[in-house]
C-alpha cells in the first residue's frame, strides 16, 4: 500500500458513564462528534459524500446509526459511498481501510467513520443475556455467560493453562492504563490502581475481576478520511494511512460465541492473520511500530494481541507484559497511552483511532517522542478483525 | 461452601432451526447426539447446514456416551436478576465426536475443584418451554 489516503479530522463528544448521556440520543451525539471531526479538519459538514462503518453501522448493540437520518439532520446534500463492515467492535480500525477503498476507487471524496453509544436502554455488559434466543445462541446462552467478558475469561484461562499466564500479567496492563489516563481530563477513571486494589477487586468471571473488564460508558467519536492530496490543503497536518487489514482465518471463526477454535488459536485475540498481512502491507515490522493503541475491552485480550502481532511470541505475552515493556514510561512499546477503554471511555474502539491520530500529528497528551508509525486494532471477536497502521507525514 | 448449579429453568430459553433441532429434540429424551457428515465422517457443533470440510449437506446423527473433558471453564459470580447465583460456564470436548465441543456448565460441584482436563458425564436439566438441556457432572473416577 502507499499512503494515498490520510485522516484528517477527529471529533468526539465528552465521555459519560453508562447511561449518563442521556437526553441525547445516539442520533445527537453521532453528529456532535461528526461536528466537531469537521471542524478539526477545517471543512463543512456538507463536503462528507461518504460514510464507513462497522459493526454493520450499529450503534453499540441494540442501536443502528443510518446514513439518511445523519444527512436529514446534518443537512448533507448527496452520499456516493454508505457501506459498514460486518459483525461488531473487531472492525473498528477497519474501517478505516473501508474509507480507504472508497477514495482509492473514486466513489467518495471526504468519508466519515463514526460509532456512537448511548446505554440508556440496555448496557452492553449482560447484552448476551437480554439478547432474544437464536438457534446458533441456544448452544451459548444458556451456559450464564452472559456478557462478552464472561466469554473471553474462558479463552483467559486456557491462555493461562497453556503458557503459565499469571494475574499479574492482567493486573500490569489495568495498572499502566490506568497511569496513562491519570493526566487525561476526559478520562473517567484517573485514580492510580495498585497491585494490592486489583487482588482486592470482585470476581466477575474467574479468571477475570472487575479491572479486568473495560468502562460501560456513553459517547461518540467521528474519523474524517479523505486523499492524501486534498488533506494537504486542509487544516491539520495529515495523519497518512501506511496499511490496513480486515477479516480472519475460519480457525477464530466466530470466536467465543462458538469455542470450536483448535486449541493455539482458542488462546489467542484471533488476530494472527490480520497482523501478518497488514504488516506486508505496510512493508514494515513489530519491530518499527513506535507506539500500540490495541483495542482493550478485557486485558487478557491486550496480551494475546501482542503476541499475535509479533511484539513478542507466542505464550510470552505474560513475561513480557510483567517486564514493563507496554508502559508509557520506559516501555518499548507503549501500549494504550490515552487509557484506553479499561480508563478513558469505550467507544467501540474509535478512541484507540483518535489516540493514534493525535500520536501522529505530535500532539498527543501522552506523545510518544519522534513515533513515526501507531498500529490500530479493532477488537478480538467474531470476525472480521482488523488493523490499522497510521505514519507520520514528511 | 458454594455450589454450582445451572441457571433456573426460566431463564433458559432455546430456538431451533431444521438442522439444530434433533439435537434438542433427542436432549428432550435425555440423549446426548451430535451430527456426524455423511460424507466424510466430521463431526460438527453446533450443527450447521453444510459439513465445512466437505460441503455436504446429510449427516447421521450419532449418540455419545455423554463423557466429556473439560477444555476450558468460567467460574461467574451472578447473573442479570440473580446476583447470589454461582455458575460453573464450561467448554468440553467430547471423546466420541472428536472435533465437536459443547458449551455447557458443570454442576453440583465445589467451583475450586474444577480444572482443565477433568472428566465429566453428562445429565439433562429443565428449560423453557418443556425443552432440556445437556449439562455435565464430574464423572465417578
Amino acid at each position: 500500500m502507499s499512503r494515498e489516503v490520510a485522516i484528517v479530522g477527529v471529533g468526539a463528544t465528552p465521555y459519560y458513564k453508562r447511561g449518563t448521556s442521556w437526553p441525547q440520543t445516539s442520533t445527537e451525539l453521532a453528529g456532535k462528534a461528526i461536528l466537531a471531526a469537521c471542524e478539526d479538519a477545517g471543512i463543512s459538514v456538507t463536503d462528507i459524500d461518504g460514510f464507513a462503518y462497522y459493526s454493520g453501522a450499529g450503534a453499540g448493540y441494540g442501536e443502528t446509526m443510518d446514513t439518511a437520518t445523519f444527512m436529514e439532520t446534518l443537512g448533507i446534500p448527496e452520499v456516493t459511498f454508505s457501506a459498514a463492515l460486518t459483525s461488531g467492535g473487531g472492525g473498528s480500525a477497519g474501517s478505516i481501510g473501508l474509507a480507504r477503498a472508497a477514495i482509492v476507487a473514486g466513489d467518495a471524496t471526504m468519508v466519515v467513520t463514526v460509532m456512537a453509544l448511548q446505554q440508556a436502554r440496555q448496557r452492553l455488559g449482560s447484552v448476551f443475556a437480554a439478547a432474544p434466543s437464536t438457534p446458533l445462541g441456544s448452544f451459548l446462552q444458556p451456559s450464564g455467560l452472559s456478557g462478552p467478558g464472561h466469554l473471553m475469561s474462558v479463552l483467559a484461562r486456557r491462555h493461562m493453562h497453556n503458557y503459565g499466564t499469571r494475574r499479574e500479567a492482567f493486573a500490569e496492563i489495568a495498572i499502566s492504563q490506568r497511569l496513562n489516563a491519570a493526566n487525561r481530563p476526559q478520562a473517567l477513571k484517573r485514580d492510580p490502581i495498585t497491585l494490592e486494589d486489583y487482588f482486592n477487586a470482585r470476581m466477575i468471571a474467574e479468571p477475570l475481576c472487575l479491572l479486568d473488564f473495560c468502562l460501560e460508558t456513553d459517547g461518540a467519536v467521528a474519523v474524517l478520511t479523505t486523499s492524501l492530496d486534498r488533506a494537504r490543503d486542509l487544516r491539520q497536518k495529515p495523519v497518512p494511512v501506511v496499511a490496513a487489514a480486515h477479516g480472519g482465518h475460519k480457525d477464530w471463526g466466530r470466536a467465543f460465541a462458538w469455542m470450536g477454535m483448535p486449541d493455539e488459536t482458542f488462546a489467542s485475540s484471533g488476530h494472527a492473520a490480520v497482523a501478518d498481512r497488514l504488516f506486508q502491507r505496510a512493508v514494515v515490522t513489530p519491530a518499527d511500530i513506535d507506539v500500540a493503541l490495541l483495542y482493550d475491552h478485557f486485558t487478557p485480550m491486550v496480551l494475546m494481541q501482542l503476541e499475535d502481532y509479533g511484539f513478542c511470541k507466542k505464550g510470552e505475552g505474560g513475561d513480557f507484559v510483567e517486564s514493563g515493556a507496554i508502559r508509557y514510561d520506559g516501555g518499548s512499546i507503549p501500549v494504550n497511552t490515552h487509557g484506553g477503554q479499561l480508563s478513558e471511555a469505550y467507544i467501540i474502539g474509535m478512541t484507540h483511532i483518535k489516540e493514534a491520530v493525535e500520536q501522529m500529528r505530535g500532539e498527543a497528551i501522552n506523545q510518544v517522542a519522534g513515533a513515526e508509525l501507531a498500529l490500530v486494532t479493532g477488537g478480538p471477536a467474531s470476525l472480521p478483525v482488523s488493523g490499522l497502521i497510521l505514519g507520520r507525514d514528511a | 461452601m458454594t455450589t454450582a448449579t445451572a441457571l433456573p429453568p426460566d431463564y433458559v430459553k432455546i430456538t431451533t432451526d431444521p438442522a439444530t433441532e434433533p439435537f434438542w429434540n433427542a436432549a428432550k429424551d435425555e440423549r446426548l447426539v451430535a451430527p456426524k457428515c455423511a460424507g466424510c465422517g466430521h463431526f460438527r457443533l453446533p450443527p450447521t447446514p453444510f459439513c465445512p470440510e466437505c460441503r455436504a449437506g446429510d449427516v447421521e446423527w450419532v449418540e455419545l456416551s455423554g463423557r466429556a473433558t473439560v477444555f476450558s471453564f468460567a467460574v461467574v459470580h451472578g447473573f442479570p436478576g440473580l446476583p447470589d447465583l454461582t455458575l460453573v460456564p464450561v467448554v468440553v470436548d467430547l471423546p466420541d465426536a472428536p472435533g465437536a465441543r459443547l458449551v455447557s456448565n458443570v454442576i453440583d460441584v465445589a467451583p475450586e475443584d474444577v480444572s482443565i482436563g477433568m472428566p465429566l458425564q453428562v445429565t439433562f436439566g429443565p428449560i423453557a418451554d418443556g425443552w432440556k438441556l445437556p449439562l455435565f457432572r464430574r464423572a465417578e473416577s
